[in-house]
């Protein structure tokens, strides 16, 4: 299991939450997904094997949230 | 048709442009239809970001703000309300984006610590100066530290002399002084002198980067008011749209239902407490205040009861020998003598104030090293030093020892614990040889701190220490407080806790994190006072004061109230909003356009208010704030202003 923590461009609503963990709940290989609002980053738990990091970037980004950096 | 890229701002003006134009229009020509065009025009620049959020997240059947808002506008066209929609859409884009560079602004304060890591090193290698990326350096590389540069390490100055500034860790707005031998950490500006440092520890390893990650980590630890407030949204929104739909059913009233989608979203009471708790806790990080998260802020505004520990928090913690008292036939240096080979290994506090006296005041050096010694926890030590067997500790040592304390022995003893000094009896099995009474004074302030929590309605106030009961009341002497619990061993510490909490509520310990750990973990809230550079005190405590000024005690104490209020008015104020909203459209007060204003100003009232968190400083603080001292600090880089402190 790999975690990555994105950081996003500004998540200012609470419904972008709900959107981006959504989203990747739905995501095949994707375990854990939490949105950390205070300091707009999202936190992904996934399984390299099924998906990568690029892959989860790169949905996050067409979901209207631009991933600016990531750890 | 590929619309081409434009930036939000660009996108915002066009659309205003396009409604004035429709509305002179209108106003001017009576061209209604170019009006109808003009504002479905405006509508769709200003929402085409909006539509595609909605839709991309409908494609993962999410229905969120975006879908919302684009289901009522899309209402709005058919029923011929083309005002209304492109108003709508309008206001929403306007509004997400003030809130969004505004939230951006309450999140800067924690990135603005960012910036003050260390970027280059100056390191000297082979006897040459090479400037090297910080995190190129290595464990044990000397670092050359020049005035205006800023140490990249945790480590040790091995020459040199200069003033430092520990701003940007401890929140202290003064430069203290470093020489040879003086630990210096990572992030500090050297305001004038000259340094040359042994790198200890590196990179992500140093105090500064630890500091970063804590305040990074703890942004992102809610409170529980925040948690109770989404899940409340997480019922909120779907029952806004139950009774959208409901309403229509019954109402036939599509203008209605539309107008209770677009305020379906909570956003000002979603945001209400984490906007405050992320603008408190970087307040307090440029303050040298490190609090661990939301829930701890909650928690340290509604403290009742606090428990200090003596020795190092009330005190210097730099305990002293203040007297020494030889009794019967015996004289000073041969009781120095003794007491210092016998606490030649110790590395307790008193043991080490021992020993430096006897060099530096009776220049005793050379010692013979006790051939075996025996540490008996709380109590002192049991030593053999040239064939006699000898002890060093506190009363209860003798009399478990069975060492009859004579009277004058007793009466010296008391004297001097009268003062609020420990008294080191030092003896052998017939008897007592000497005294060596050791003193560590009160911090400064520490007489107005009561005061101060006083004020800030902690009911009970209690001291904590190791020490015997004459010299712990003597030290509490005229501080005021309301309880001192004296003898106490780390797990009496924790006993002593648990009473405090059940007489008095939410307890914090405050130590100096050494030798309090369990207390610290046992409280309700551990504070750590001085923490830079101490790990177990960074890590177990829940709020680290990293300088060793008490004051920021109550600073922290009052940062917290602050951000409590201030989260709580933001609460109140989101209610009351939604309510009054929620009412509004349902007697038809309010309709589609000036719900949307109406909830986008909420939602930035709240966040302008959590803004004024970020300038809190406490009652009496005057330090400056540190965008300013920065700033400061590079104007004299530059050789354009004088350094206030002058070393010589």
């Amino acid at each position: 299991m790999t975690v990555k923590t994105y950081q996003l461009e500004t998540v200012s609503c609470p419904s972008c939450i709900a959107k981006i963990e959504g989203m990747l709940k739905k995501t095949g290989g994707v375990t854990e997904a939490e949105v950390l609002f205070n300091s707009s980053r999202v936190r992904v738990q996934f399984d390299e094997t099924e998906v990568d990091s690029q892959t989860l970037k790169s949905r996050i980004t067409a979901l209207g949230y631009p991933v600016k950096g990531e750890r | 048709m590929r619309i081409p890229h434009m930036s939000k701002v660009q996108r915002l003006v066009l659309s205003a442009v396009l409604i004035i134009l429709g509305f002179a229009g209108r106003e001017l020509w009576q061209l209604q239809l170019v009006f109808s065009w003009l504002m479905v025009a405006a509508g769709l620049l200003a929402g085409y970001p909006i539509f595609k959020k909605a839709f991309s997240a409908l494609r993962y059947k999410i229905l969120g703000i975006d879908a919302l808002v684009t289901i009522a506008v899309i209402g709005a066209v058919i029923i011929g309300e083309y005002w209304e929609a492109a108003a709508v859409t309008f206001l929403f884009s306007l509004g997400d984006y003030l809130e969004s560079r505004s939230i951006e602004k309450t999140r800067s304060s924690i990135r603005a610590l960012l910036d003050l890591a260390p970027v280059t090193a100056r390191v000297l290698r082979d006897g040459r100066e090479e400037v090297i990326p910080a995190e190129g350096v290595v464990q044990d590389d000397l670092i050359v530290v020049k005035p205006g540069e800023k140490v990249s390490v945790d480590g040790v100055v091995t020459q040199g002399y200069g003033a430092l500034n520990q701003a940007a860790i401890t929140g202290e707005p003064l430069p203290v002084e470093a020489l040879s031998g003086s630990e210096v950490f990572s992030g500090s500006i050297l305001e004038s002198g000259y340094l040359i440092i042994k790198a200890r520890r590196v990179g992500e390893e140093t105090t500064f980067a630890r500091i970063l990650h804590m305040v990074e980590d703890a942004q992102d630890k809610k409170a529980r008011t925040q948690k109770f407030l989404e899940k409340f949204s997480r019922y909120y929104t779907p029952g806004i749209i139950i009774l959208a739909v409901i309403l229509f059913v019954l109402t036939r009233d599509v203008t209605l239902s539309l107008t209770l989608l677009v305020i379906a979203c909570p956003g000002a009471l979603v945001i209400s407490t984490p906007v405050s708790i992320v603008a408190g806790i970087g307040a307090g990080a440029r303050q040298g205040i490190l609090i661990k998260g939301g829930d701890i802020m909650e928690r340290l505004g509604t403290v009742t009861a606090v428990a200090l520990d003596k020795t190092g928090t009330l005190t210097e913690g730099r305990p002293r020998v203040s007297e020494v008292i030889p009794l019967g036939s015996h004289c000073s240096d041969e009781l120095m003598r003794i007491a210092a080979s016998g606490e030649a290994y110790s590395e307790h506090p008193l043991g080490t104030a021992v020993v430096s006296h006897a060099e530096t005041q009776f220049g005793i050096t050379g010692l013979n090293k006790p051939d075996d010694s025996r540490i008996i926890p709380g109590q002192g030590i049991e030593f053999s030093l040239e064939g006699n067997r000898y002890f060093i500790g506190n009363r209860r040592l003798f009399t478990d020892m069975e060492i009859t304390l004579e009277e004058e022995t007793e009466a010296r003893l008391t004297a001097q614990e009268e003062l609020g000094r420990t008294g080191v009896l030092v003896g052998t099995p017939q008897g007592v040889l000497g005294i060596i009474a050791i003193e560590d004074s009160l911090r400064p302030g520490v007489q107005e701190l009561v005061q101060e929590l006083r004020d800030q309605g902690v009911r009970h106030i209690a001291m904590l220490t190791g020490d015997g009961r004459r010299t712990a009341q003597a030290v509490a002497g005229n501080l005021g407080l309301d309880s001192v619990h004296s003898g106490l061993l780390p797990e009496d510490k924790v006993r002593v806790l648990a009473e405090l909490q059940v007489g008095y509520g939410q307890t914090a310990m405050v130590g100096d994190g050494v030798n309090d750990a369990p207390a610290l973990a046992a409280a309700d809230l551990g504070i750590a006072l001085g923490g830079a550079g101490k790990d177990i005190a960074m890590e177990t405590a829940d709020v680290v004061l990293l300088s060793s000024r008490i004051q920021k005690l109550s600073a922290a104490l009052s940062l917290s109230r602050a951000t409590v209020r201030n989260m709580k008015q933001n609460i109140v104020f989101a209610l009351g909003v939604a309510g009054l909203l929620l009412a509004g459209v349902l007697v038809k007060t309010v309709n589609l356009s000036f719900g949307m204003l109406v909830h986008e100003l909420s939602v930035l009232l709240v966040i302008l208010n959590a803004l004024r968190l970020m300038y809190f400083r406490a009652p009496g603080d005057t330090g400056r704030s540190l965008p300013r001292r920065l700033s400061k600090l590079h104007g004299r880089k530059r050789g354009r202003k004088k350094s206030r402190m002058e070393v010589v």
